[in-house]
């Protein structure tokens, strides 16, 4: 049986993996950090944020610090697909950011159907009783 | 030894320590904050009153019943403060009524409203039951009223106050109602109540611990009169009392009546009730999380007095039916800077997080979030002391709020029960400007602009994030009607609701942006403005799954110019943007300059003008599988511009008619895709030459330094010290450390110092 953990990795409970959901690519032991098994590139945040009034003649632009916060973008090694953005200190150690209990897992899926499509969740809308569960 | 003796031993050692106890309590010479009660926020014991009633109420339809009464009471009350209330925070709604279980426990507060309080005003209650309601200097009594304010004591910050009521019925309390506002002016170092220049807890203004204010409802004018002689906002300070107190007034009448139609066991087991099923009902909502561990940290990039790298630390484990969460690692507080908050502040805003944004659909109250865990470190930003001023504390909640909400995300993706959608941190700043000085009216003002509820909503997991929709501690809040504001305020906002181009949170859907605010002064030669978010420098959320993040917002000024002159004389000069009066500088002699948007309060001039921007909410997913349609719609609407939709999103359209070209959009896409893996490296070749075992010694950091908590650093790698030691941290004037820069550069142009 296989869970979706986020938008792009999943998790294969039989071989104890995290997978690629864009790709099927293997990623690595679900025992580990899934960001061992990715491509990582520091991004210049002034990139993705460009200064809207102009830094030649101001301090403060709109554009964040690149001295002082930087973008770790992980790739998926094998579609490129960018499975996490983590905004960091210079220097300071990537975080493991889920870390998974994986008997724990195992036990609470053992009860449950495999969920193939993401759950969404309900939309809130003013009309009462109007809900629904899938994806459109 | 007989049994007998030894029973007479165990009474007289009893009764000497109850005399111990006396003799303590008798003679405590400050009843200072209780810990006892401020680092508890799960429900009280169920009290024997309580037991007797729910043995006798178990019927689920009883107890529903009473509580959509009582529920109808909080709202009634709520709609009476908004529509009453003189503080700008009560026509918003910033407030919130609720009605308290005997023990102090808030069982059901107002639908709408600043949620946060519910996990805050129980302490106020609590230490009202535990010291006054047996002293016999001050007791508790059927027409009392409790006023109260001081955070230290259970509350977000000083500028809110509370009005607390006892129900009784025959004789015996049987609960409490009560209504808070967040009132503005408190007297303060700074006018509008949340000063950042407060350098100690006595620059905050008003520090109520809780105190009656109202006997045979009414309220006594000695005390009335004191506390608006402390303020710069008298009336004020006399309508909202009569408000709030009118307030509760309403819904003790609504209690009343059910305990006449139902009596006083059904409307216990009714509250008791409702907070125990929800207790319960969270434990088992949380065994279907996933069990894991979720990491991640938020910075705030100033104290709103200096930039600098403000870690704020959090892991995440869920295990069976706990959560809890470790804020250990975030940085030590500020000895004399007021962004720290007190531990309730960090329970409450996480608190608010489950009721707003995870289990909307739970009754309100205390015991969503009763059976949770929080670990901090003693002397904590995120935990601070009593002697720590926190009167800016939303520095830390929010980026507390911002970083839970990261996090539980990660919990929520795989959880098939879903209560709402997975959504990317929402924007956590209140960029808004706050005001005060001499009105046009002659009278001392002293309040806030509440744009500061246009915050922009992080983008969702199939949808964007909605522009300027409400702060994260209101869902149900208003920005209020300018052209009212300016009835009664000098100044004008200048633009309207404008949202700010190209500062979007990018992701495959992006997050709701911000708009833009210029101000400027007409009407007064006393009058000024303050700022007080982080986040000009370094952003202050993070993205959701591959999506990003917001930009950063700073203040801009234009002085040396009246602009109400330009608008008068020469109004074609004048801009609607910020992005083409800074770059465009179109008013001849006038100085143009940024800042960071710690802005201590500053008198502004006639026409001179102060410009900021709300925020964007945080992007989900990849960039790169935003549909293209939904990039071109950005650009029609003035929301991005075409190089920059170009160079993030990769997709090929038509510079004038904006068709896009499907092919070369796919080749663009891929072409990046395969960058990436190209500019990529391994992880751990990555991690080599990026991971550096200390912070930065050229950057200003608090905080742990990647996953070892037990060492926290104060200004950078050359302060370390042991998490379980606190000591202060004492910052510089920033004025002496621009004066220090400018005499050392005199002293090497002239070789004189001075
Ligand atoms: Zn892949």
């Amino acid at each position: 049986m296989k869970v979706l953990m986020t938008e792009y990795l999943r998790i294969d409970l039989d071989k104890e993996t995290w997978e690629c959901r864009v790709c099927d690519h293997e990623i690595g032991p679900a025992t580990t950090n899934y960001k061992e098994g990715m491509l990582v590139y520091d991004r210049n945040p002034r990139d993705v944020h460009p200064p809207v009034i102009d830094p030649e003649r101001y301090e403060y632009t709109f554009s964040p610090d690149p001295e002082w916060i930087r973008i770790l973008e992980y790739y998926c090694p094998s579609c490129g697909t960018q499975v996490e953005a983590e905004y960091a200190i210079p220097g300071h150690p990537p975080l493991y950011d889920m870390e998974i209990d994986l008997p724990a897992l195992k036990a609470q899926w053992s009860k449950r159907e495999e969920v193939k499509e993401p759950v969404v969740g309900p939309e809130v809308e003013l009309d009462r009783g109007h809900h629904h569960g899938h994806k459109h | 030894m007989t049994a007998s003796t030894t029973e007479t031993e165990a009474q007289r050692i009893a009764a000497d320590q109850a005399l111990v106890a006396k003799f303590l309590k008798d003679t405590t010479l400050f009843l200072a904050p209780d810990p006892e009660i401020m680092n508890e926020h799960d429900l009280a014991p169920r009290t024997a009153e309580e037991e007797d009633a729910l043995a006798r109420f178990s019927d689920p339809h009883t107890i529903s019943r009473i509580r959509d009464r009582v529920q109808a009471g909080a709202n009634e009350g709520f709609e009476m403060v908004e529509q009453m209330g003189a503080a700008p925070g009560a026509k918003w709604g910033d407030l919130i009524t609720g009605i308290y279980t005997a023990s102090g426990d808030l069982a059901l507060c107002s639908a709408g409203g600043v949620l946060i309080f519910s996990a805050l005003v129980h302490h106020p209650i609590k230490f009202i039951i535990k010291n006054w309601i047996n002293d016999p200097t001050v007791g508790v009594r059927d027409g009392d009223g409790f006023i109260h304010n001081d955070s230290r004591y259970g509350n977000i910050h000083n500028t809110d106050q509370s009005m607390i009521v006892p129900v009784f019925w025959e004789g015996k309390l049987v609960c409490w109602v009560a209504s808070t506002v967040h009132e503005g002016e408190n007297g303060a170092i700074e006018p509008g109540g949340m000063p950042s220049m407060a350098e100690s807890s006595f620059d905050e203004g008003l520090k109520m611990s809780p105190f009656r204010v109202v006997e045979n409802f009414e309220i006594k004018k000695d005390i009335l009169t004191f506390l608006q002689n402390s303020v710069r906002e008298p009336k004020l300070q006399y309508e909202d009392m009569k408000v709030k107190l009118f307030a509760c007034l309403r819904i003790k009448q609504r209690i009343e009546e059910i305990l006449v139609s139902d009596g006083p066991m059904a409307l216990t087991a009714s509250l008791r009730g409702t907070l125990e099923n929800v207790r319960k009902e969270v434990k088992r909502r949380l065994t279907e999380w996933p069990d894991m561990s979720v990491r991640t940290y938020m910075i705030q990039d100033s104290t709103l007095r200096e930039n600098c790298l403000i870690k704020i630390n959090l892991k995440v484990t869920k295990t069976g039916d706990r959560l809890i969460f470790d804020f250990r690692g975030s940085s030590p507080e500020f000895t004399n800077r007021a962004n720290n908050t007190v531990l309730a502040g960090t329970k409450g805003m996480i608190s608010q997080l489950f009721l707003c944004f995870i289990w909307p659909d739970l009754p309100r109250n205390q015991a969503c979030f009763a059976p949770m865990e929080v670990i901090t470190d003693p002397c904590s930003t995120v935990a601070a002391s009593y002697a720590a001023p926190n009167s800016q504390s939303l520095m830390s909640i929010f980026t507390v709020f911002s970083a839970s909400q990261h996090a539980l995300g990660k919990f929520l993706y795989s959880c098939p029960e879903k209560y709402t959608k997975v959504i990317a941190p929402w924007f956590n700043m209140i960029n808004t400007f706050i005001w005060g000085g001499l009105s046009q009216h002659g009278e001392t003002l002293g309040n806030l602009c509440a744009d500061l509820n246009g915050m922009g909503g992080g983008a969702r997991s199939e949808s964007d994030g909605q522009h300027g929709l409400s702060p994260i501690f209101a869902t149900m809040s208003d920005i209020g009607e300018q052209e009212l504001n300016e009835e009664e305020v000098p100044f004008l906002q200048l633009v309207s609701k404008k949202l700010t181009r190209d500062t979007q949170a990018p992701g495959k859907y992006r997050g709701g942006m911000g708009y833009q605010m210029m101000v400027a002064t007409k009407d007064s030669d006393q009058w000024g403005f303050m700022t007080t978010t982080v986040g000009a420098k370094v952003p202050p959320i993070q993205g959701l799954f591959g999506g990003y993040a917001c930009g950063t917002y700073p203040l801009s000024k234009v002085r040396n110019v009246d602009v109400y002159n330009v608008m008068r004389d020469n109004p074609e000069q004048f801009r609607h943007s910020i992005e083409e009066i800074m770059n465009n500088q179109p008013f001849p002699g006038a100085k143009y300059t940024t800042h960071h948007m710690g802005m201590g309060f500053e008198l502004s001039k006639r026409g001179e003008l102060y410009m900021i921007s709300q925020g964007s909410g945080a992007g989900y997913g990849d960039l790169l599988e935003r549909d293209p349609a939904l990039v071109i719609s950005d650009i029609e609407e003035d929301l991005i511009s075409k190089p920059v939709a170009r160079r993030l999103y990769k997709v090929a359209f038509d510079e004038d008619t904006l068709a896009i070209d499907v092919e070369g959009t796919k080749a663009l896409r891929q072409a990046e895709r395969e960058d990436r893996k190209k500019r990529g490296k391994p992880f751990k070749e990555f991690v080599k030459t990026w991971s550096k075992p200390l912070p930065p010694a050229n950057l200003p950091f608090y905080g742990c330094w990647g996953d070892d908590v037990s060492v926290l650093y104060a200004g950078g790698p050359h302060d370390r010290r042991d998490a379980n030691k606190p000591k202060p941290i004492f910052m510089r004037h920033p004025k002496d450390v621009k004066i220090e820069q400018l005499e050392a550069k005199l002293l090497a142009l002239t070789g004189k110092t001075y």
